[in-house]
């Protein structure tokens, strides 16, 4: 499990590898939180296209981050879903809080 | 009636939790099961592992059993207990969003076994320990 960060000056583009569970939340978590206090983003996306498996730890980390973002007006998107991933999320009601996409579908009407 | 069965017990250290689903996951696969039965099945084990650790055996190490049966009608039933220290209020435990814990944790664990799987016991005394128990039929892929 890991994750990479790209910070634009504007958007700030975290890409989740591997496995996410409760044993694997806490680094990512950890690190992300660290980029986004340093860099404040404006816009923030979090990309599960590289994600083999999710729990409802993965609701936890994006509630979390969608918390620390609105503390200064940051949007949060979630991005690259599998069907299993968006199906967690969805039950969650996470697509009220954030813009949840699934693999595949673009950009273009934005 | 059960056609075969598996059984593991597993020290509740957060790393195993990958190890545990994934094992049921391949026990299961005998029945031929899709991408997506097997994701849900992946996805009900991890959030019942993730709880022994959690809660039944919060800041100890014990040991979590998880049984594995399949039925001759092409169902599996999957158990998950441990010796920890037993809920309290169950129906309380699984109320959606209700969490113990505070950080990061959604509260949402029973949720996602609930409507991952076709069916979901609980048992648990206070001081004993906590058994889920799972049940989902296989469809498969299309014959």
């Amino acid at each position: 499990m890991s994750v990479k960060i790209d910070f634009d000056g504007e958007t700030l583009h975290c890409r989740l590898s591997g496995e996410i569970d409760h044993h694997t939340a806490l680094p990512i978590r950890l690190e992300t939180d660290d980029r986004i206090e340093n860099c404040r983003p404006a816009r923030t996306i979090l990309d599960f296209s590289d994600v083999s498996f999710m729990d409802s730890s993965g609701i936890g980390l994006v509630m979390g981050r969608y918390k620390l973002l609105s503390d200064f007006g940051g949007t949060l998107e979630v991005t690259g879903l599998s069907n299993n991933s968006y199906k967690v999320m969805r039950l969650a009601g996470l697509d009220r809080i954030a813009t949840i996409k699934k693999g595949g579908e673009n950009d273009d009407n934005k | 009636m059960i056609i075969n069965e598996f059984k593991m017990a597993v020290d509740s250290r957060s790393v195993n939790e990958s190890f545990s689903r994934a094992a049921v996951a391949a026990f299961t696969a005998q029945l031929d099961p899709t991408v997506e039965e097997i994701n849900d099945i992946k996805t009900a084990v991890s959030e019942a592992v993730t709880n022994c650790i959690v809660h039944g055996y919060k800041n100890s190490v014990g040991k979590i059993y998880i049984t594995v049966k399949i039925r001759e009608d092409a169902s599996v039933v999957i158990s998950i207990r441990d010796k920890g220290c037993g809920i309290s209020d169950i129906k309380k435990a699984r109320e959606p969003l209700y969490t113990t814990l505070g950080g990061d944790r959604a509260g949402l664990g029973f949720s996602v076994m609930e409507s991952f799987t076709d069916k979901l016991t609980v048992r648990s005394t206070v001081g004993k320990g906590t058994t889920v128990t799972l049940y989902k039929k296989i469809n498969g892929r299309e014959k």
